[in-house]
């Protein structure tokens, strides 16, 4: 159980963002801040990710593919949202092809501000991402051993 | 005939970090044809010019794009002060450029990253974008931000560089340099680049511009053209020769993006040995009324701005073609005929910013 939550891999999905979040997501697996460390790996496939990264706002098209990968990933997972524009449609908010956040399409749990959001804030994000899938898998697994019981 | 069928790519898809989808066409192994579909990540960022006053857009304009930001802020400021002729002072003029350039470095680093990346040579990836990072601390020392740092407004820039920042640009302009040196060498030499990329979307002059490719796809097929020899800014002082390559394959385009980071280095030098002191910023009055078409050479090729002003603080009409979007056509006729296996790798190598493309 705590093997997971230890190691989590993590997927990136772009909203609809200007691509400064998703270079400095990028940025974050590289040398210079190395989210590795945490044994995080940046995979591209849904089904095995754990902390799913969005950045920027939703839009019309982007939508049913950011549900589509929610419904992808396994339970227990975790949504970070990365970005003025993950979080509240940001710059953007008042295009006509935005409908806001990612909080209008999935639950979110984690939030990110920044313009463009900076990696030690997107670490932090990440980690505590970590933490919270951590109480997560916890609840997850009591219920299941209640199901069983039952 | 072998049997056709349908291969979806994309829109997430671990090779790209941004969304974009394509429908291959595939007779075994081999595509025959390729139907893009995109939008994404369209917002409808034009349309807001008519929401947002002339002078606050800048900072949506150089939100089209988080890699070229400071390319779309530059190119809506010179095209709005070219309506309302402003003449900006001339330190400004360098100090665009200056940032301009540095932002060139920092795409076409980041670029290889990703091409290492897709080839799977992922200390490759990793070393390029160690590099990058020197960059982009340039950017966090002379403006605070590292990706979008938002200096250009209507009238110069907003912020000024000391003489120590100045220096220190140069100083690590040199240390880059050397350390980009074992990094040339591996792209241009080692034998698993070379087999993943020699001979691969060949495209011939011609081609190239008849189907619409700009910058260094275009200029690797042996095309001379840049658009930085068209003066704006403070190019008009620099000496610029573009770096052509003649083969036209996906080495070649990646041999002159080598080139041209290697030019920035030169160029940024030349640059601050030659900023003058003075002002940085001229105050604005008044509307912009009338109508300006201008081109920037962007990391990714040529960018178009119009703008058309009606007299009040709301613009009439911004509209934006970026390069990536008159790249999409030569990346269709590269990909017709090449394996399923090279299909990431051929993509890009155009460098596709599909944020800028879909705006």
């Amino acid at each position: 159980m705590g093997k997971l939550a230890r190691s989590p891999w993590l997927l990136h999905y772009d909203g609809s963002s200007c691509n400064g979040c998703d270079i400095e997501v990028l940025d974050c697996l590289t040398p210079r801040y190395d989210l590795e460390r945490f044994g995080i790996i940046n995979t591209g496939d849904p089904f095995q990710a754990d902390i799913f990264l969005i950045t920027g706002g939703i839009n019309s098209q982007s939508e049913q593919v950011v549900k589509q990968i929610y419904s992808q990933m396994p339970e227990p997972k975790v949504v970070v949202a990365v970005g003025i524009c993950a979080c509240t449609g940001g710059v953007f908010k008042e295009c006509y092809n935005i409908k806001g956040g990612v909080d209008t399409v999935i639950p979110v749990d984690i939030y990110v501000p920044g313009c463009a959001a900076r990696p030690e804030s997107i670490i932090d994000g990440v980690v505590k991402a970590m933490e919270l899938l951590r109480t997560k898998q916890e609840e997850f697994s009591r219920r299941k051993k209640e199901k069983k019981q039952a | 005939m072998a049997k056709r069928s349908i291969v979806p790519f994309g829109p997430q898809h671990p090779v790209l970090p941004e969304p974009v989808h394509l429908d291959l066409v595939l007779e075994d192994e081999t595509v025959v044809g390729a139907i893009p579909n995109i939008g994404f990540v369209h917002r409808g960022l034009e349309k807001l010019v008519e929401l947002k006053d002339f002078k606050s857009y800048v900072y949506i304009a150089e939100r089209v794009c988080g890699i070229c930001s400071c390319g779309h802020g530059i190119g809506y400021c010179e095209s709005v002060e070219h309506v309302m002729e402003v003449e900006i002072p001339e330190r400004a003029k360098y100090l665009r450029t200056i940032w301009m350039e540095m932002s060139r470095i920092h795409s076409h680093l980041l670029w290889m990253g990703l091409l290492a990346d897709a080839m799977g040579f992922e200390s490759l990836f990793m070393e390029s974008w160690r590099l990058r990072e020197k960059v982009l601390d340039l950017f966090d020392l002379t403006t605070g931000g590292r990706i979008i740092f938002s200096v250009n407004c209507v009238g110069g820039v907003l912020k000024d560089m000391t003489a120590e920042m100045l220096q220190e640009i140069e100083r690590t302009m040199g240390e880059m340099e050397k350390a980009f040196k074992p990094l040339e060498e591996t792209f241009l030499g080692e034998y698993t680049v070379l087999s993943r990329l020699k001979g691969l979307g060949k495209m011939g002059p011609e081609q190239a511009v008849l189907s619409g490719a700009v910058g260094p796809t275009l200029r690797a097929s042996g095309i001379r053209y840049d658009a930085r020899k068209l003066g704006y800014c403070a190019y008009k002082d620099l000496d610029i020769e573009p770096v052509i390559d003649t083969e036209g394959d996906a080495y070649a385009r990646c041999k002159v993006r080598m080139g041209e980071v290697r030019q920035s280095f030169d160029l940024i030098c030349q640059l601050v040995a030659k900023i003058p002191e003075g002002p940085i910023s001229v105050p604005v009055k008044g509307n912009p009324k009338g109508e300006y078409f201008m081109r920037i050479e962007q990391p990714r090729g040529e960018a178009v701005y119009y703008v058309k002003g009606n007299g009040t603080k709301f613009l009439d009409r911004f509209r934006l073609r970026t390069p990536t979007t008159s790249n999409i056509p030569p990346m269709l006729d590269m990909l017709k005929g090449c394996q399923l296996a090279d299909v990431p790798l051929l993509i890009l190598t155009i460098d596709p910013c599909i944020s800028c493309t879909e705006r």
